[in-house]
């Protein structure tokens, strides 16, 4: 169980702007177990995104090294990564603009079996969409309809029968809840949790909202400006979160109970500062309370503090 | 609670139907709501749960030709904005009540500056004269209040982040000191960090200016933070209103729906294998189910629940809709 499916080393990415270069990710490493849910949360902007497709090649990294299963995939062309794509799958945040209006659901469903060419026979590929939609809930009826007459959970779950397809092992889930409203939401969470559970993926799940990071991962990851500044066990973070952007995150989330009524948070104050060229230090220095001279000179460099968990701060233990 | 003359806002029995290629849309179906000065009211319910059209409704902004109130009264200081002309309307507008719509980035006019936008508000609904200078002047403290330095009010929309739009947003909104602050999921669009900043600056405007507000939302983790009293809305009705002790002590008995609301959310401080969801999906207004609307989905539903009129159990300030309600006492009695 304790086998390493994916291992980022120095993973970077950066983009050419008119005003420089923006790290969108900067300088991660970590690694997944397989069967194991890694969330990865942050603030619009903080690179989360961009780390998934980077992962998978959807988007070249600049630098580092991804291991798949104990191939470097880094640096891969389309043609090259054709394989391990059948391994490594992603489902889109917005079921909207991720489906071929023109396509029917079960063409959508298809489509990477098709790619893949994993049938000849087309009686079996049809078997296969049908026990697909079967295993995302989605009702027969729905085979030949097109995205624009489903709500967004039935179109979240098209795309979770496209990631599906090819029985991959790894699946990057970007923010593949956040479009839907609460109560569809829990419907699809329990979903990916079951599918999990029976057939043994590992997650690479991408999201903003706590709650539902902490409810399905295994371990956290939590970034900012494109640094990773705190990864440990799930419950761990939530116990003792020791990054003071941890902290602060944990503290502006609104508790649906009573007793918290006017509650001042003392927010984070300022906001994200631009990732374009950033300044030397800790790139959260500027909002951070706890700052001290070395912030705002020095990297802080990304340490096992304790066992099994990871944190990039001067100041950790003070 | 329903002593009229402190109210500022009263919707008695509101229908609204939308009509659109023949077919009849019933957004709102018979919903009372009472906002006293200086209160809260948390409205929440899910994507067409008829939210957004009561807010637009309590200002007469619904849209003309598919819009429709075939029911009820909408009493803004005692006087019914449904029977308004539009010349007093928009005195009402902006001076008596305003609304803080949901998305930023597209509710500012990218063409002109945010400190023009805040001022037009001002020279439309102002009481008093001003100079330009003395409006200048206004512009910049209103900015201030919503924590933007006066001196940005030369630049344009495109200038600011999602978290600044949407307090100039507030600005535009609270510039003549509204009796009434709708604000339509008025941190739905941000970050978290900046969704906590924005509630603690309204939560300190709200006090300065005293004005009652009706939030909309669909988060109940910023309702409990926020609001004085909470009414749960589902397929155009409300299904529980009570305050907020009403509404989120787990010991007081709740409308189904409630409950699946709760549900859904993964708790941060218990941990839990599985949520227990809402099966199924929002029913189609356009074809609402007969009885309860909620009944196709609900977990508890019996065959009364399919026909006729499903009454309101009452205690207290704490109302729910639901046949099963009949006594209401505490769930564990």
């Amino acid at each position: 169980m304790n086998k390493i499916i994916l291992e980022c080393k120095n993973l970077k990415k950066y983009f050419e702007t008119p005003y420089g270069l923006l790290h969108a990710v900067d300088d991660i490493s970590f690694t997944i177990n397989e069967g194991q849910t890694l969330g990865i949360v942050g603030e619009s902007g903080c690179g989360k995104s961009t780390l998934g497709r980077t992962i998978l090649q959807l988007l070249m990294p600049t630098s580092g090294e991804v291991i798949f299963e104990g191939d470097h995939v880094e640096g891969k062309n389309k043609k090259e990564m054709l394989p391990y794509r059948r391994e490594m799958q992603i489902i889109f945040q917005d079921p909207y603009s991720s489906l071929d209006p023109r396509m029917t659901v079960s063409q959508l469903i298809a489509q990477p079996l098709k790619i893949h060419k994993v049938y000849k026979d087309k009686n079996e590929m049809e078997a296969r969409v049908s026990e697909l939609m079967d295993t995302v809930g989605l009702a027969d009826r729905y085979v030949n309809m097109y995205p624009h007459e489903l709500d967004g959970g039935r179109r979240q779950r098209i795309g979770i029968a496209r990631a599906l397809a090819l029985n991959p092992k790894f699946i990057v889930c970007d923010e593949p809840v956040s479009s839907l409203d609460v109560s569809i939401q829990a419907q699809v969470l329990n979903l990916m949790m079951d599918l999990q559970d029976n057939l043994g993926f590992t997650y690479l799940f991408i999201t903003h909202n706590l709650s539902v990071v902490k409810h399905i991962s295994d371990y956290i990851g939590v970034m900012y400006l494109g640094k990773m500044v705190e990864k440990c066990p799930s419950d761990m973070l939530f116990e003792r979160p020791l990054h003071p952007y941890t902290q602060g995150l944990l503290k502006a989330i609104p508790v649906p109970s009573l007793g918290y009524k006017d509650k001042i948070t003392n927010a984070l104050k300022g906001e994200i500062s631009s990732p374009v060229n950033p300044k030397p230090g800790c790139r959260f220095a500027p909002r951070c309370p706890e700052a001290t001279e070395i912030c705002t000179s020095e990297d802080p460099k990304f340490m096992e503090v304790e066992s099994d968990h990871f944190v990039a701060c001067h100041n950790w233990d003070k | 609670m329903e002593k009229t003359s402190e109210n500022i806002l009263e919707i008695k029995n509101l229908h609204i139907e939308y009509h659109s290629d023949g077919e009849i849309v019933r957004a709102v179906n018979g919903i009372d709501l009472n906002i006293r000065k200086g209160e809260s009211l948390g409205l929440v319910g899910e994507t067409g749960a008829g939210k957004s059209t009561t807010a637009l409704a309590i200002l007469n902004m619904l849209p003309k030709y598919t819009a429709e109130i075939s029911q009820g009264e909408i009493l803004l200081k005692g006087e019914n904005v449904l029977k308004m002309k539009e010349k007093d309307l928009r005195k009402v507008r902006g001076s008596k009540a305003s609304i803080i719509f949901q998305d930023p980035m597209t509710s500012l006019n990218p063409v002109y500056k945010v400190g023009y936008q805040i001022e037009e508000v001002l020279r439309q609904h102002s009481t008093k004269k001003m100079s330009n200078e003395e409006y200048r002047d206004e512009v910049g403290r209103i900015l201030e209040m919503v924590g933007i330095p006066g001196s940005r009010q030369d630049e344009y929309p495109h200038q600011f982040s999602g978290g600044m739009k949407q307090r100039v947003m507030i600005a535009i909104a609270i510039a003549c000191r509204p009796e009434l602050l709708i604000a339509d999921e008025p941190t739905t669009a941000l970050d978290v960090t900046i969704q906590a900043q924005v509630l603690d600056m309204m939560r300190e405007l709200k006090k300065e200016i005293n004005s009652s507000v009706l939030l909309i939302t669909h988060d109940l983790g910023v309702v409990a933070s926020f609001c004085d009293s909470v009414a749960i809305m589902y397929a155009g009705e409300i299904v529980e209103y009570g305050t907020l002790e009403d509404i989120f002590d787990p010991e007081h008995k709740h409308h189904p729906y409630t409950d699946g609301l709760f549900g859904s959310i993964p708790n941060l401080i218990v941990k839990t294998d599985r949520l227990n969801p809402i099966n199924g999906l929002m029913p189609d207004p356009t074809d609402l189910p007969k009885g309860c609307k909620f009944h196709p989905r609900c977990p508890v539903s019996t065959e009364a629940c399919r026909n006729g009129d499903i009454p309101v159990a009452v205690d207290g300030t704490h109302k729910i809709k639901c046949i099963l309600m009949k006594n209401m006492r505490k769930r564990n009695e």
